[in-house]
């Protein structure tokens, strides 16, 4: 899926798009994990995907690190912390760098989303979040989940960099510390609280998690499976999955001919509205169809 | 002549293969003069599985001796009198069961536990930050530390229950502070946790300040090693007084021993060790205000494979040709008054208070491994030394100067000049493993661990029904499982952190540009997993393996320590991988490695390069490469560049291939 070589991407969109358009809607929750660096979403995550398997689910995940920008080097450390798959071939986990595209997702993520989506009962993708990230992840999945830590003055951070606009569900790992999880996870109340929501509407639940000691765990797994519900029962699911579509084909047009190749099919928004008009067709074939047309415009004299 | 001082313990870190033949050694190092017992254990024994378990696959007997039950450790101390005898034993995670063991051994002789004297290493931080022989999770860790102290300060009083390590944090790469502060740190940590139990009134503390006992390292500065003794000695004074009230100066003393360093042994011209060792041995002894307790001195061919009794020997003459021989003894304090050792004693102390300070304000030792504050800073320093030896900055005779040499007659018959540990060891642990289950009370050992779980799960100390454990039966690997059940399983931070890189070497950038070439090749940036199969938790190589590759642009999969080749596997299948680089320093290569290539070529994963880093014996490097490994990087393969550069070559040539 991330191959860049001149032939395999296309033989690996084509395959997507066989993939997106065969697969059963709307597929497993895809859900993603986001949270500042220590924050501890790898032992989160281990200990969630050993409760989702205790109750026989298979899970995907895709692991996003950064990348430096000076060496294109990354060094994919998760791995180390997500063991409960280990030698369980129910689980799936493959990390990735975030190579050189903005926001710290990687390139292939939405793809390899798309083929673990084919294969388990619950695919996710996890990422360091680092502000500005955030509503990337949140562009791709159904669910978002934010990792906070304890610490004092964390909810100011979290305010700054535009983080509780973006979060599903909230979790205040290490709740093992005690009381200074408490405060932080009051913070956290507080703080979504100001982020205005229309009534009616899903409400982030903030929870107190703990991966050492399991504290929490089986709650995060219930308001996963609650939120998917909600999506369901208001009819959320589909736009959501709308805007990951759009996301992604505006993102691969736009860094492969950048704003000038967008003008030729009329901007931005005109190619966000072909996409969302195209509903039968797959991101992957649409992301095919439209570089074709640009590059067949970029051909032609003017 | 004046009087002459006592000398310090003299003591050989060894075992190997089983407790009959470790004893044997044991015995014939007694006869030679050596005055105390250092045990070295199995990994399966230090890390809490019987010689059966899947784990334990050729590791059995390897880099020490496997004690899985009261014989074994009753045969280890065959004909060795345990009321008379000093034993150091380097054990961690598993130290309340090997001391109860002990225990039990020193009842069945017939000997007073009153009177065993000797040491559990028992630090369990630098297992986190270093040797990797941890467990259980920091907390119930600790917890187990405090047990030991709690019980030995009356049931053992001349036993020190734990042994502060800063020996392998210099292996890990701390400079002089780093390994000052976070020492005290640990011991802190311990003390404060000992403190802070209902069952040890405050006017013990004091004795439990004196039996904390303190393992060095002694590397060849030895001048600066010196006056870090001295600092430590001061240090110590000043921080039980100031912080535990100790009144009585002989509570406050640092009492120490020291294990001369083996990071800094070469493979090369390993001749050379010989004279490195010598002038290690003077860092820690020369300062008589200063001095070690006891005293290891490695052998000079341990870069090579195991010492032979033979080297053993050799080294221990060393320490009593210093001890008996010359005038080391018989002179007062050398340097008390010398203003150049008084502030470079005094700039140690000063960087080693703040550097305390802050792990302190983190919230002490505990919570600066599980920040992994410490251990990205000694990541740090390893890299700057590794940096350094291959920039020739730092130099190190017959490394990287002073290459040419004669041929060494001590190394000319190859292998001969190492120990092969015997291939039938692990087989015939295990028959006699199953026969002792077999013929054990199995209701008396079930029950003992019943009773076991008990006190432990209602806070009560381990060590009494441990010590009930040993006698009824029970194996190493029931009394560690009973307390994974509930404790559980910890992994500790790797401290391989996607720091920002420093600026590199013009090899380095010249490997990097051929990454960035291969990458147009590849499709994708090459990709490497690096891992460590096996219980060996020395992971110090893995980890600069894992940076450096990141450094030349590389994507870096560093799946850390305690791997199974199923675990290398799936990995190397799951996330894709261009080659997979495996490190094993405990000599169970053969076995494990060639486990993992006959996996991947199941996998359908066989074009896969595999290249293997570790102290490998040249004759196993071409068993190895026979079975299908590309590359196999020794100790003397110092240049990381190099290194990487050949990764490079094995993937090129390997997508031409496909």
């Amino acid at each position: 899926m991330d191959d860049t070589r001149p032939g395999r991407r296309e033989e690996a969109l084509a395959l997507l798009d066989a993939l997106e358009r065969e697969a059963p809607l709307p597929g497993p929750p895809r859900i993603g994990l986001t949270g500042a660096p220590g924050a501890g979403k790898s032992t989160l995550l281990d200990a969630l995907v050993r409760q989702l398997r205790g109750r026989g689910e298979t899970v995907g995940v895709v692991a996003v690190d950064p990348s430096s920008r000076r060496t294109g080097g990354a060094l994919l450390g998760d791995r180390v912390r997500v063991r409960s798959g280990a030698s369980d071939p129910g689980v799936f986990f493959r990390s990735m760098a975030a190579r050189d595209r903005l926001g710290g997702l990687a390139d292939a993520t939405f793809a390899s989303l798309t083929v673990l989506a084919a294969v388990f009962d619950r695919v996710f993708v996890e990422t360091v979040g680092v502000g500005q990230s955030e509503s990337d992840v949140a562009d791709l999945v159904d669910t978002l989940v934010f990792v906070a830590q304890p610490g004092a003055g964390d909810l100011l951070q979290f305010m700054k960099a535009g983080i509780l606009e973006w979060p599903d569900v909230v979790a205040v790992n290490k709740a093992d510390v005690g009381a200074l999880a408490h405060r932080t996870a009051r913070e956290l109340e507080a703080g979504l609280g100001l982020a205005e929501r229309p009534a009616g509407e899903w409400r982030p639940p903030v929870l107190l998690v703990s991966a050492r000691d399991g504290t929490g765990v089986a709650e995060l797994a219930a308001a996963l499976d609650a939120h998917a519900t909600e999506l369901r029962r208001s009819g959320e699911l589909a736009p959501r999955r709308r805007r990951a579509r759009e996301a992604f084909v505006l993102e691969g047009l736009e860094r492969r001919y950048g704003s000038f190749g967008l003008a030729e099919l009329g901007g931005r928004d005109a190619v966000a509205a072909r996409v969302h008009d195209a509903r039968g067709a797959s991101a992957f074939g649409l992301l095919l169809q439209l570089s074709a047309e640009i590059e067949d415009r970029l051909r032609k004299p003017a | 002549m004046s009087e002459r001082d006592r000398p310090w313990v003299f003591r050989t870190y060894s075992g190997h293969s089983s407790a009959a033949a470790s004893n044997e050694l044991y015995r014939s190092n007694l006869a030679k003069g050596q005055t105390g017992l250092s045990v070295a254990f199995d990994l399966p024994t230090q890390t809490g599985y019987d010689s059966d378990h899947p784990l334990a696959r050729g590791e059995v007997g390897k880099v020490g001796v496997p004690i899985c039950h009261l014989d074994d450790l009753s045969a280890l101390f065959e004909g060795i009198p345990l009321d008379r005898m000093n034993t150091s034993m380097t054990i961690n995670a598993t130290a309340a069961w090997l001391l109860a063991l002990y225990v039990a051994a020193a009842e069945r002789q017939g000997v007073d536990p009153k009177l065993l004297q000797g040491t559990t290493q028992n630090d369990i931080v630098k297992e986190y930050l270093s040797r990797g022989t941890y467990v259980f999770p920091p907390e119930p860790s600790m917890r187990l530390i405090s047990d030991m102290v709690a019980y030995t300060v009356d049931a053992i009083p001349r036993w020190n229950p734990i042994n502060v390590c800063s020996y392998h944090l210099q292996e890990a790469g701390a400079t002089p502070v780093q390994e000052i502060a976070y020492a005290m740190a640990t011991a802190l940590a311990v003390l404060d946790a000992v403190r802070a139990r209902g069952d040890v009134p405050g006017e013990k503390i004091p004795s439990v300040v004196s039996r904390i006992s303190f393992f060095l390292n002694a590397g060849i500065r030895f001048v600066e090693e010196t006056c870090k003794c001295r600092a430590m000695t001061e240090l110590w004074d000043e921080l039980t007084r100031e912080r535990y009230g100790v009144e009585d100066p002989k509570a406050r003393l640092f009492r120490y021993g020291v294990q001369v360093n083996s990071l800094g042994l070469t493979e090369a011209q390993p001749e050379n060790n010989v004279i490195r060792i010598v002038l290690e041995a003077l860092g820690v002894t020369l300062s008589r205000r200063a001095r070690c307790r006891a005293l290891q001195l490695p052998a000079w061919n341990e870069a090579l494979g195991l010492p032979r009794k033979w080297d053993q020997q050799w080294s221990l003459r060393i320490q009593q040709i210093l001890a008996y021989e010359t005038d080391l003894l018989a002179t007062g304090d050398l340097f008390d008054g010398s203003p150049v050792v008084a502030a470079k004693v005094a700039e140690l102390k000063q960087g080693a208070r703040e550097e305390l300070e802050r792990v302190l304000e983190m919230g002490g030792a505990v919570a600066a491994v599980e920040n992994a504050y410490m251990k990205q800073r000694l990541v740090e320093s390893h890299t700057r030394r590794l940096r350094a030896i291959e920039s020739g900055e730092l130099q190190v005779v017959g490394v990287n100067c002073f290459q040419e040499s004669e041929p060494s007659p001590l190394v000319a018959q190859g292998d001969q000049a190492i120990l092969k540990v015997d291939e039938s060891a692990e087989r015939e642990q295990i028959e006699r493993l199953q026969a002792f289950r077999a013929r054990r009370n199995a209701g008396e050992a079930r029950a003992a661990l019943v009773n076991l779980r008990d006190v432990v799960a209602n806070g009560g100390n381990a060590m009494p029904p441990s010590i009930r454990a040993a006698h009824a039966g029970v194996t190493t690997g029931e009394w560690t499982d009973a307390l994974r059940a509930l404790f559980g399983e910890y992994r500790a931070p790797t401290g391989v952190v996607a720091r920002r890189g420093e600026p590199v070497s013009a090899a380095t950038e010249a490997v990097r540009e051929r990454v960035r070439a291969a990458t147009a090749r590849l499709g994708r940036p090459l990709k490497i997993l690096v891992g460590k199969p096996g219980l060996d938790g020395h992971s110090n190589g893995a980890e600069q393996i894992a940076v450096r590759a990141r450094d030349v642009g590389m994507e870096v999969v560093y799946d850390g320590i305690r791997l199974t080749p199923a675990e290398i596997v799936q990995s190397a299948r799951d996330e894709g991988v261009h080659v997979i680089g495996l490190s094993i320093l405990s000599g169970s290569h053969g076995v494990l490695v060639i486990d993992v290539l006959e996996r991947l070529r199941k996998e359908g994963l066989g074009h896969v390069p595999v290249v293997v880093g570790g102290i490998i014996p040249e004759d196993d490097a071409a068993k190895l490469r026979a079975a299908g490994v590309q590359r196999v990087f020794t100790p003397k393969d110092f240049d990381l560049a190099r290194i990487m550069d050949e990764i490079v070559d094995l993937v090129v040539g390997a997508a031409a291939a496909a």
